[in-house]
């Protein structure tokens, strides 16, 4: 099969001109951030770095962090880069705590921000003969407006869905045979239940493909979402702060994100001491915008837990590859001193044969932390005693014991009795009160 | 001889009964029986209607999760002692019971006891030898 790019040249660079253009485009956008933004000059004076040290790629690691807290302390012009006149759009994060944080885009931000989704999209399979379904958010979200844009690039027929009215969403996926959805990974695993629900089968669906972003999700999702779906389920990444999904895209190897390295430079430092690791090792994913005009972060933290790799990839890209998130810090909870990543708790729920539906409750009382997990009941495994399905809960709790190190409570509770998100997943609620 | 129970998984919460028995009767589906085990976390509601397959359509079309168990129904006398004697014969049988409910007819002066064993063909032999009278879902709607 003919591989497809929708970049060639850049997508299939090799290491050295990669690295030779991102040396180029780092030294230009340090000057630009030092002389536009008051806020980062005065922290790289702080550290008593001037922008003609940075001579290339090599002297990324001079160069001060920024942070979410930073992002919060300069809201919302004070990252700024450009005059508003030439700004002509923002995203913001969903945030639930504190600030939000604002995005700035000039156009050019956005055609590159674009062309990105469109890299992605094709990747996936997608051409000008794809109809694609774009069940992101759109608004403030970058989800919806990051991959409409990708696909009217490669030339879908593009369905502005938005995310929700699930009924809607599937009857203009079987009116108009949309080949590609984009949403999601929960949002496309309902969308999936409800046609299996309605007696579809995967081979009366008309989806191929589908592109998965903007939260955590497993490898067993994955599989599971494309039995239900009968389609290639393709990873998507991205934050608000980098410009939104297209960051880094998987490819039909499946094992990993191509990050668009022409765009951002990516490093992996040990999250306590700030230290750059090696490639190959794990630790937290930070980026700089090589090309943004707007809102040009250097050396931004993403929280994100990953590991990089530049192993040759089967489809021709050259781009390195960043590994799913293991974990992101924000999501880490420590429960009695243990450290509980929500997708642990998905892991469990698969292996045991339960849809990943649950929300993990957490409390303080008598100065123990509570730790309560609500479960959708599978009905196959429903039975008309009591004592049957509190097994099944005690079985449940013991299996998370054993990946967890502690014993959570586990409830059932009736299947789409949990909140569903649409947008994304209210999985973890967090009632302690630390002082 | 079979007697259709309709298992329905509830919430713990408030209303959720209300919302069921309306359903029900908007569709003019008569319950016989009910019985709820419950625990902190959820219901087990049982109920024993008068048109089983619309019930089971109704609820889950309303969104419940519903799965039906076969039990065994039996009509007890209005004297006093005729339960116990029905649940010696299972005993003697060795017949394990998961759980009872009784009820009783608008039409008859009877009551009717809807048993959950292990093994319904066993639990169903050893009463009607011993001289009870089964009841299966057709008997539902006459009494
Ligand atoms: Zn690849």
């Amino acid at each position: 099969m003919e591989k497809r790019y929708f970049q060639k040249e850049i997508e299939t660079m090799s290491v050295e001109e990669i690295k030779k253009l991102q040396s180029e485009k780092l030294v230009k956008q340090v000057k630009h951030v030092y002389e536009n933004v008051e806020y980062y000059r005065s922290l790289m004076d702080e550290k008593g770095v001037k922008p003609e040290d940075i001579k290339g790629i090599e002297d990324l690691h001079k160069l001060p962090f920024l942070s979410k807290a930073d992002l919060r302390d300069a809201y919302p012009y004070g990252l700024l880069a450009k005059p508003l006149d030439e700004c002509v759009r923002i995203q913001s994060t969903s945030g639930t705590t504190g600030r939000r944080v604002i995005a700035f885009y000039t156009q050019k931000d956005i055609d590159l921000w674009e062309d990105c989704c469109a890299r992605a999209i094709v990747a996936a399979g997608g051409t000008n003969k794809d109809v694609c379904q774009v069940a992101y958010g759109y608004g403030l979200f970058t989800g919806g407006p990051g991959l409409n844009g990708g696909s009217h690039r490669v030339g879908c027929l593009t369905l502005p869905m938005s995310s929700g009215n699930t009924e809607r969403q599937i009857q203009f996926m079987m009116d108009l045979s949309a080949t590609i959805i984009c949403c999601t990974p929960s949002y496309a695993a309902y969308i999936g239940e409800t046609l299996k629900e309605q007696g579809y089968t995967p081979d009366q669906i008309p989806l191929k493909a589908g592109i998965f972003g903007a939260e955590a999700w497993t490898e067993e999702m994955r599989q599971n979402i494309q039995e239900t779906l009968g389609i290639k389920a393709y990873d998507i990444y991205g934050l608000t702060e980098t410009s939104g999904p297209g960051v880094a895209f998987e490819c039909e190897e499946q094992t990993g994100m191509h990050i668009n390295e022409d765009h951002f430079l990516a490093e992996i430092i040990d999250p306590d001491t700030g230290e750059v690791l090696p490639e190959g090792t794990k630790g937290e994913l930070v980026f700089t915008a090589l090309d943004k005009e707007a809102f040009p972060l250097l050396r931004y933290r993403t929280r994100d837990i990953c590991v990089l790799t530049r192993k040759p990839c089967s489809c021709g890209r050259t781009h390195i590859k960043m590994s799913k998130p293991m974990g992101r810090s924000d999501d880490m909870m420590i429960i009695r001193g243990v450290n509980v990543f929500p997708s642990q708790i998905e892991t469990v729920l698969l292996q045991e044969g339960y849809q990943p539906n649950y929300q993990i409750i957490v409390d303080r009382k008598n100065n123990t932390d509570t730790f309560d997990v609500n479960v959708e009941m599978n009905p196959d495994q429903f039975t008309d005693t009591v004592g049957a399905l509190t097994a099944l809960e005690k079985s449940l709790a013991g299996a998370m014991k054993t990946m967890l190190g502690i014993n959570p409570a586990v409830h059932l509770v009736p299947p789409k009795s949990i909140a569903r998100s649409e947008g994304k997943a209210v999985r973890v609620i967090d009632k302690r009160k630390l002082v | 001889m079979s007697l259709k129970q309709l298992t329905i998984f509830v919430e713990n919460k408030q209303g959720t009964l209300v919302d069921i028995t309306d359903a029900l009767a908007k569709n003019d589906i008569n319950i016989r029986a009910l019985s709820i085990a419950d625990t902190q976390d959820f219901g087990i509601l049982r109920l024993i209607v008068t048109d089983y397959d619309k019930a089971e359509k109704t609820l889950t079309e309303e969104g419940y999760l519903v799965k039906c168990t076969e039990v065994v129904g039996v009509k007890i006398g209005d004297a006093p002692g005729k339960l116990s004697s029905a649940l010696d014969v299972l005993d003697k049988e060795g017949i394990n019971m998961e759980y009872l409910y009784a009820f009783m007819s608008r039409t008859e002066k009877h009551a009717y006891v809807v048993l959950r064993v292990a093994d319904n063909a066993h639990a169903e032999k050893a009463l009607e030898d011993a001289g009870f009278h089964l009841i299966s879902d057709a008997d539902i709607n006459k009494l």
